[in-house]
């Protein structure tokens, strides 16, 4: 019997977790260290799934096992090209948010570390799950961290957004549990496996019902306009490390959740259902970059930010072509490197000064010189400068997309205006001119610690940039046998119409 | 807002000698920036300067082929190299030490350059002359699907002219900012930036595709937006430098849509298959929108963004922020010119569209207008020139409008000496009085900076069009294009545009140099000639914009161009250069009247036509529009509508609302005291819990 990695990654942190439990409270450095060790060494371990995988369609380090027969519920987990760079990111962006707290978090150390390496169980078994079931525990173990991470280690208004958070993914995975059970019961699959769901058709009629279910489920998580509101709450209140890894992680659930599920489950729904998927999408674009622009709040104006990232990600998925899917995957990752890394530099300076209001800053390139240099390299791999790793998950998802929709791409292309608007406009008020606050006049720069959580993440985002072909060569046959094999399963098996595209292309337009 | 003047913190300390600026070791008397830059590591940068030129002649012996690589690879190194070590090397000596270095890396270039265009010209051309090669670094840049972007370069007639005036003119412009720099304590971050900047100026003209160019093309734009924010404490600064970049973006948004369609069409964004599937397409008809208009006119509208045509020209007066080196090589010489040489580059696509053709030519034309008569009345000396240099863009897409793409990229050549020239005097000038670049408080400058005077006059003389220097052949040869191609019209007003540009340049110089001397005793006390390492660039350019005008670019380009060039075979009229020569004449004729003979008069004129020049003063009302819309429009639009009224009344509002109602019932039935969450996560588990059972059930 083979060792059954990918089990071995997801009861890891889970291990640690219980470790926890019997060193005492008090030693709350030896509780950092050694969650930063364990979560340092799961990243170095999963880099073998990085070595061991070949670029070729198809589940692989696949283990399938009877769990609860009765029920059709499999022990079943493997990865493929779309969620093997997210576990990548997952257990990167996992120790790096841990030293980024390191001092930040004074309270409760000992649970904060609990939590952390809990909610690290939890994204990974979302990413390996390939039965319902699985699927949904991990889904919901995932939550419940989160919840605990903003409702404690919060700023003043946490519980408020802790809630709010909590009842927007409650709601989604009340719909998206409804709609398993559902999509059980009718398959003639009659099991929770969802590789055999994807090979049993559903009824187009009843694929329409469960399809909306899923989407609304994972549009909440991703977040789609209008179902965003959440989010800014959320990541204003989060900790440091929770902001990070619920913009990292957490919200590429919903993209994952739509590539794994509710398009190869239901190819005719999905088929009906993507131009209005677009079309949210790109009005997502916009109104996430128009509200950000205004945003007086640091941490707020980066989470709208993501709000229109995501609705690149989105468009992409709505393409559904190769060059758009494996495009948004990509800007899935690109995402979790540039958002996470904003939210570090935003916590450093948060950490400095106890605010998050742009105007209690200005000037902080005389003062904090490399924190400016790194801070303002992150801002541009956020606004997509080619170069960099935003580009080329934009480029290819505006390049695929003009199937779908001309006028799509084009207001979707606004977004990349808006975005040099809304990010030099903070960079200008954040670290140009003179310093008009004297507290700001001391502030120390970087430390050796910031240094180590920022360069990974910078060097990353170069990488990505430069040679993009290193990740999408794992990514695309994965991407490709996925279009394919959705495309052959639809009753009508034609790409999406331009009749359908120009039908919503028109709304859109009268929209702005 | 026209009479505001910029204070240059980098010439501000030759007056007064202020404590801060002398450091210790170097006296107190005038510091001498070359000297004090060999004084700290003579040796370190000599090591570095033998060490790079013994490599790149390695490397053209060995590996020529990877030459052109070096060429664009080394400023990046001494970016990286100045970016990492920047806060090590501040310290005076050092720090100009460093600056050297940033030299050394962009003169190698230049002279690697050299090398590579004189071996790709010794290659058996085809009948048609041209000569190239694609060295490929051996990895894609993006790979998806049938989109495949590699690492590869294209040095061929038209990127071997490009990549000397980048790297020769760059090298004189690095040279000439050591002493212009010398005294700021930030110039070793200005320096990387100035590499960088060289950096992606050189993939932009070398990318082989146009994703590649596209790097560049943005790339130069950071660059630009970093350099002309460069005095970062200056919120004027700050502000133009993120005024360029957005504009910027804005047309590289036409770019980005043009490539998409562009490769949708034609399944490659390859320049040489581009242009080589062009010659197999027919011509669309006019005022047809067809694609490959649709795709030209959507390039155009980046080329409009980088070099500054109407209506996104508003970034580039105010890029004047920047130091003044960089005016002279990114927002005239070199990164402006970007547009240009893109149109040119896809001629071969572009002249299949009439109607991009006129669209081309007529905004051209219209922002060459529109650069002159503002010119007129500004009273800063780098702001007539950039507004000059929005003129004379307009000339560069004017040629190409009319199918002159060979000429076009021959105005750009000779204006990228001319008018890199023209901002390095006027630094010069600049750095003589401490910082004023106020016209009126000028004059009569001439005797006391002689060599900076002679320049500037020879190249007044270069763009106003006098036979013999540089800009007469190249504007000439425009007028003729215009003729050719059959728009008199274009040609009359070109021709106006030249009387104008002769105007006021003759203008700039009288209020700078002739005359007698209006500004302050102080400052006028402490004129002073600038060190040669300035010196030196200005005369080495200004024989090149006097003798640059004798090498046939256009005939050497076109080959690369591919536009069927018969129509320069025929000889322009012979009254063509008797014309144009007259228009430059009057034009100097007319401003030796108005500001040197009868000085009085222009006041009269201003007074008595005092509409046209509030017009040209609000230069056109442009900017004003532009801000109202910003200000008003998105941002109060997205902050009144869209946050405060979608965001959180319409949507939080819903969702609040439905959440109050599901507390009232909950506070209604509950038995014991819970907190909300809980309340709601109970009733979600227990709702979900039944309809499982249900399902379940059923089974």
């Amino acid at each position: 019997m083979t060792l059954d990695l990918l089990a071995v990654l997801v009861l890891l942190p889970v291990v640690g977790a219980v470790a926890h439990a019997f060193i005492p409270g008090r030693a709350e450095r030896a509780h950092k260290i050694v969650a930063l060790s364990l979560t340092t060494g799961i990243f170095i371990l999963s880099l073998a799934l990085v070595e061991g995988f070949q670029p070729v369609p198809g589940m692989q380090f696949e283990v399938s096992r009877n769990w609860m027969p009765a029920l059709g519920i499999r022990y079943h987990v493997g990865i493929d090209g779309l969620s093997l760079w997210l576990i990548i990111l997952t257990t990167f962006l996992t120790p790096i948010a841990l030293l980024g707290s390191w001092s930040s978090i004074h309270s409760r150390v000992k649970a904060f570390q609990i939590l952390m390496l809990l909610l690290e169980a939890g994204m990974l078994g979302v990413f390996v799950a390939l039965d319902l079931f699985l699927f949904y525990i991990f889904w919901e173990a995932m939550l419940i961290p989160m919840y605990f991470l903003i409702g404690i280690w919060g700023h003043e208004r946490r519980i408020y957004a802790a809630v709010k958070f909590f009842l927007y993914t409650m709601a989604g995975s009340a719909l998206m549990l409804v709609a398993f059970i559902a999509l059980y019961k009718t398959s003639s699959a009659h099991s929770f496996d969802i590789l055999l769901l994807t090979q049993s058709p559903v009824a187009p009629s009843l694929q329409m019902w469960l399809f909306a279910a899923f989407a609304l489920a994972f549009a909440i998580k991703v977040p789609m306009f209008p179902f965003h509101t959440w989010l800014p709450d959320a990541h204003v209140e989060a900790p440091t490390a929770g902001s990070v890894i619920l913009a990292g992680v957490l919200l590429k659930m919903g993209g994952y959740g739509f590539l794994r599920l509710a398009f190869p489950l239901f190819p005719d729904a999905a088929h009906e259902f993507a131009p209005y998927i677009g079309a949210l999408a790109v009005v997502g674009i916009v109104y996430g970059a128009l509200v950000s622009l205004v945003q007086p709040n640091l941490k707020k104006l980066v989470a709208y930010s993501s709000v229109s990232h995501l609705g690149f990600v989105m468009l992409g998925i709505a393409a559904f072509n190769t060059t758009s899917v494996v495009g948004a995957v990509y800007q899935m990752l690109n995402h979790g490197i540039s958002t996470g890394a904003l939210f570090f530099c935003v916590g450093m300076l948060y950490d400095r000064r106890h605010t998050f209001a742009i105007a209690e800053y200005g000037g902080l390139k005389s003062v904090m010189p490399w924190f400016s240099s790194l801070f303002l390299l992150v801002c541009l791999s956020s606004l997509a400068v080619p170069g960099l790793n935003g580009f080329v998950g934009e480029f290819l998802i505006m390049l695929g997309s003009w199937s779908l929709s001309h006028s799509m791409v084009a207001l979707a292309s606004m977004g990349v205006v808006l975005a040099a608007g809304y990010v030099l406009w903070m960079v200008q008020r954040v670290l140009y001119g003179e310093v008009t606050h004297a507290v700001n006049r001391t502030l120390p720069d970087l430390s050796a610690r910031e240094f180590a959580v920022l360069i990974p993440l910078v060097v990353l985002a170069i990488v990505m940039g430069v040679a993009s072909p290193l990740f999408t060569r794992l990514i695309e046959p994965s991407v490709q046998s996925l279009v394919y094999e959705t495309g052959t399963r639809m009753r009508k098996p034609s790409p999406p119409t331009r009749a359908a595209a120009a039908m919503v292309g028109g709304p859109v337009g009268e929209r702005r | 807002m026209v009479a505001h003047s910029n204070h240059e913190p980098a010439s501000s300390h030759d007056e007064g000698a202020p404590p801060a600026h002398a450091p210790a070791g170097h006296g107190t008397g005038h510091p001498h920036p070359p000297d004090a830059g060999f004084a700290g590591s003579p040796w370190i940068v000599l090591l570095a300067f033998i060490l790079l030129f013994g490599a790149g002649g390695w490397l053209l012996r060995s590996f020529p082929d990877a030459v052109p690589f070096a060429v664009l690879l080394l400023p990046l190194l001494g970016f990286t190299v100045l970016a990492l070590l920047g806060d090590a090397i501040r310290d005076q000596g050092e720090g100009a030490g460093a600056c050297w270095l940033a030299c050394g890396t962009v003169l190698t270039s230049f002279a690697l350059a050299v090398a590579t265009v004189y071996r790709v010209m010794q290659f058996p051309g085809g009948d048609t002359g041209l000569r190239f090669t694609q060295p490929y670094l051996g990895f894609e840049w993006i790979a998806a699907g049938s989109f495949r972007v590699q690492m590869s370069l294209l040095v061929d007639n038209l990127s071997s002219v490009m990549v000397l005036v980048v790297t020769g003119v760059g090298s004189l412009i690095h040279i000439y900012s050591v002493g212009y720099m010398s005294h700021d304590p930030d110039r070793v971050r200005y320096f990387s930036y100035l590499n960088l900047f060289t950096f992606f100026m050189l993939l932009l003209v070398l990318g082989g595709s146009l994703p590649l160019l596209f790097v560049g093309w943005e790339g130069v734009g950071l660059c630009s937006y970093l350099l002309i924010g460069f005095w970062f404490t200056k919120k004027s600064a700050a502000d133009a430098g993120k005024k360029a970049f957005i504009v910027n973006r804005i047309g590289d948004v036409g770019l980005i849509l043009g490539m998409i369609l562009a490769f949708n069409l034609f399944g490659t964004l390859d320049l040489v298959d581009l242009v080589n599937n062009a010659t197999s397409l027919t011509e669309e008809s006019l005022w047809q929108l067809g694609p490959i208009t649709t795709v030209c006119l959507l390039l155009f509208v980046g080329a409009c963004g980088k070099s500054a045509q109407i209506p996104l020209h508003v970034w580039l007066p105010d890029a004047m922020e920047g130091p003044t080196p960089v005016s002279a090589l990114i927002h005239a010489a070199t990164m402006v010119t970007a547009g240009v040489y893109m149109v040119a580059r896809l001629g071969a696509l572009y002249s299949l569209s009439p109607t991009a053709m006129t669209v081309v030519a007529v905004i051209g034309t219209a922002t060459a207008v529109l650069g002159a008569t503002i010119a007129l009345v500004q009273t800063d000396i780098k702001k007539v020139l950039a507004y000059s240099t929005v003129s004379q863009l307009g000339y560069m897409f004017l040629a190409c409008g009319v199918g002159a793409f060979g000429v076009a990229v021959f105005h750009l050549f000779t204006h990228a000496f001319f008018k890199a020239l023209l901002f390095l005097g006027s630094g010069s000038v600049i750095h003589a009085l401490g910082g004023e670049q106020d016209m009126r408080k000028m004059g009569g400058l001439w005797r006391r900076i002689p060599v900076t005077f002679w320049t500037f006059v020879i190249d007044t003389l270069a763009i106003a069009g006098i036979p013999g220097l540089a800009g007469y052949f190249s504007k000439d040869a425009i007028l003729g294009g215009a003729l050719e191609a059959g728009r008199p019209v274009l040609f009359v007003v070109g021709l106006i545009v030249a009387l104008l540009t002769a105007f006021y340049m003759t203008r700039a110089v009288i209020l700078t140099f002739l005359g007698t001397y209006r500004g302050d005793a102080e400052t006028g006390s402490h004129v002073h000639e600038s060190p040669w390492v300035m010196l030196g660039p200005l005369v080495i350019l200004a024989i090149g914009s006097a003798v640059g005008g004798y090498i046939d670019i256009p005939h050497f380009v076109e080959p690369a161009i591919r536009v069927g060039e018969g129509a320069h075979a025929a000889p322009h009229p012979v009254w063509l250069p008797i014309v144009a020569s007259a228009a430059a004449i009057i034009g100097i004729l007319v401003a030796y009247y108005l500001y040197l003979a009868f000085p009085e008069i222009p006041s009269r004129i201003y007074s008595s036509a005092r509409g046209l020049a509030r017009v040209l003063e609000n230069k056109y009302g442009f900017d004003t529009l532009y801000d109202r819309i910003a200000s008003r429009v998105i941002v109060g639009g997205s902050e009144d509508v869209l946050w405060r009224g979608v965001d959180v009344r319409l949507i939080d509002g819903a969702v609040n609302g439905v959440a109050s109602v599901a507390a009232a019932v909950a506070r209604s039935v509950r038995t014991v005291q819970v907190g909300l969450v809980r309340a709601y996560a109970l009733v979600i588990l227990g709702g979900a819990v039944a309809v499982l059972s249900y399902l379940l059930w059923r089974r």
